[in-house]
């Protein structure tokens, strides 16, 4: 019963916990920029000004592959609430963002093939410290379910805080922020234009906006996983933390250029084997003496 | 009716201008005045953009760019041209390649006047472009909601 209500909850809500997330992220850039700042509704009202506008698809097969991209995302939150299998949720990720590269590179447009072929390099440098953070889990509570990860004793961040690192260092991959918003770019006057974005307009555009509204709370689920516990109150912890680590890419986005991908991968495969390669064999060998 | 004024999104062309209208609509961008906080936005691609906002007169080269720019836009849709160049062809208009103003290849709706036009008057051209393109948005979905009539 209760997880049917966390189901219809995250159906319901994720997409306006999302849009006021960026609507804070934006006003809070405007602010670190000394600008007054869109109102925090604004993302509201782009995308219902993006579903009122004339439809132009440069391919038909692209509003059914974005669909599919912001159906897949969806059942990858619903399994997450839901408390089922955490590997399973980030495999259906990796597939929901693989018919986002399809949806842009059937366009054939320059601009957005660049664009989804970073996007590729993105999904490789994000994978592994995505991956490890499944195993991290598993070594932690001996589960990969999610349910039973979120009732252990402990906060599960005691034992993995250098995969906790490595996650929030790519989540700013996933999030395309700057310094890695190689594949898109928020901001004018790029050389990809809108890079993986570029074809679609009108009500595509919204959709992919929502997609990620439901991404952006999925990803924050996992980040408040790493806290809560069988304890009520750790909810509470979570959320606070998920703020601050919002906060965090908001501040990295707005203070640092972007990088080129080679970087970017060196960087991201770096951190995630440093932090989290270290934290997982500390954590073999602890529980190997354990035994 | 949603109001769908709150959210234009720009698209900056640079026809043959001299720059100087370029760096005062950029200038509206900055801390200073901010357009942003209408929910301006600068997208520079023409499959998301609301208005076209066009500096710089047309020449025998740009012409065909410009006219597909306009087509590429999905409707409702408002041009603004800013600055006497784009008005009217301005101190070029003699020029051997000039063909003159914006309104020479594309319908031009709101004229920033100014040379350099000023960011306040930027702003408010963007402001009544923003109008127009509400009245349009709903003349559009009058016209989608017909359509959906005689075809049912
Ligand atoms: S109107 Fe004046 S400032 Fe603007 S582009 Fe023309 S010559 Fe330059």
């Amino acid at each position: 019963m209760n997880m049917f209500i966390r189901i219809i909850a995250y159906i319901l809500l994720a997409p306006i916990v999302g849009g006021l997330l960026e609507g804070i992220d934006r006003k809070i850039s405007a602010r670190m920029q000394r600008r007054v700042g869109p109102p925090i509704l604004q993302p509201f009202y782009d995308v219902i000004k993006l579903f009122k506008k004339q439809v132009i698809s440069v391919t038909t097969g692209q509003s059914f592959l974005l669909i599919t991209y912001l159906i897949l995302m969806i059942v990858t939150g619903i399994m997450f609430y839901g408390g089922t299998d955490i590997l399973m949720c980030f495999f259906v990720m990796s597939t929901a963002a693989t018919f986002l590269y399809f949806a842009s590179v059937v366009s054939s447009s320059p601009y957005a093939t660049i664009g989804s072929h970073r996007e590729l390099i993105q999904m490789m440098s994000y994978e592994p410290a995505v991956l490890l953070a499944c195993v991290g889990f598993y070594l932690a509570t001996g589960t990969f379910n999610v349910s039973e990860i979120a009732q252990s004793q402990i906060s599960n961040i005691a034992y993995l805080p250098g995969f906790f690192v490595a996650f929030v260092f790519i989540l700013t991959i996933k999030m395309r922020k700057s310094p890695f918003d190689t594949s898109t770019s928020h901001h004018m006057h790029q050389e990809l234009v809108k890079g993986i974005t570029t074809e679609m307009g009108a009500q595509n555009l919204a959709i992919f906006q929502i997609t990620e509204w439901y991404e952006n709370v999925f990803l924050m689920g996992v980040i408040g996983l790493f806290i809560v516990n069988s304890n009520p109150i750790s909810i509470a912890v979570a959320v606070a933390v998920v703020l601050v680590t919002y906060f965090l890419e908001i501040l990295i986005d707005n203070t640092s250029a972007r990088v080129k991908y080679e970087l970017m991968l060196k960087m991201s495969w770096m951190v995630t084997l440093f932090s989290a390669g270290v934290n997982l064999l500390v954590l073999m060998l602890v529980q190997r003496g354990g035994a | 009716m949603a109001n769908i004024k709150r959210s234009p999104w720009l698209l900056h062309y640079d026809g043959s201008s001299c720059n100087g209208c370029d760096i005062e609509v950029l200038a509206c961008l900055t801390p200073v005045y901010d357009a942003e906080r209408f929910g301006v936005m600068n997208t520079g691609d023409p499959m998301q953009a609301d208005i076209l906002l066009i500096t710089g007169g047309i020449n025998t080269q740009n012409q065909e760019v410009v006219k597909q720019l306009y087509d590429q836009m999905p409707r409702p849709k408002v041009v603004c041209a800013v600055g006497v160049c784009a008005c009217t062809g301005g101190v070029f208009k003699d020029c051997y390649n000039i063909l003159g103003g914006a309104d020479t290849v594309i319908p031009v709706d709101i004229y920033v006047p100014g040379c350099a036009a000023r960011p306040q008057a930027i702003i408010d051209g963007i402001v009544q472009a923003v109008e127009l393109f509400q009245k349009r948005s709903e003349e559009h979905d009058a016209l989608v909601k017909n359509k959906g009539k005689e075809a049912s």
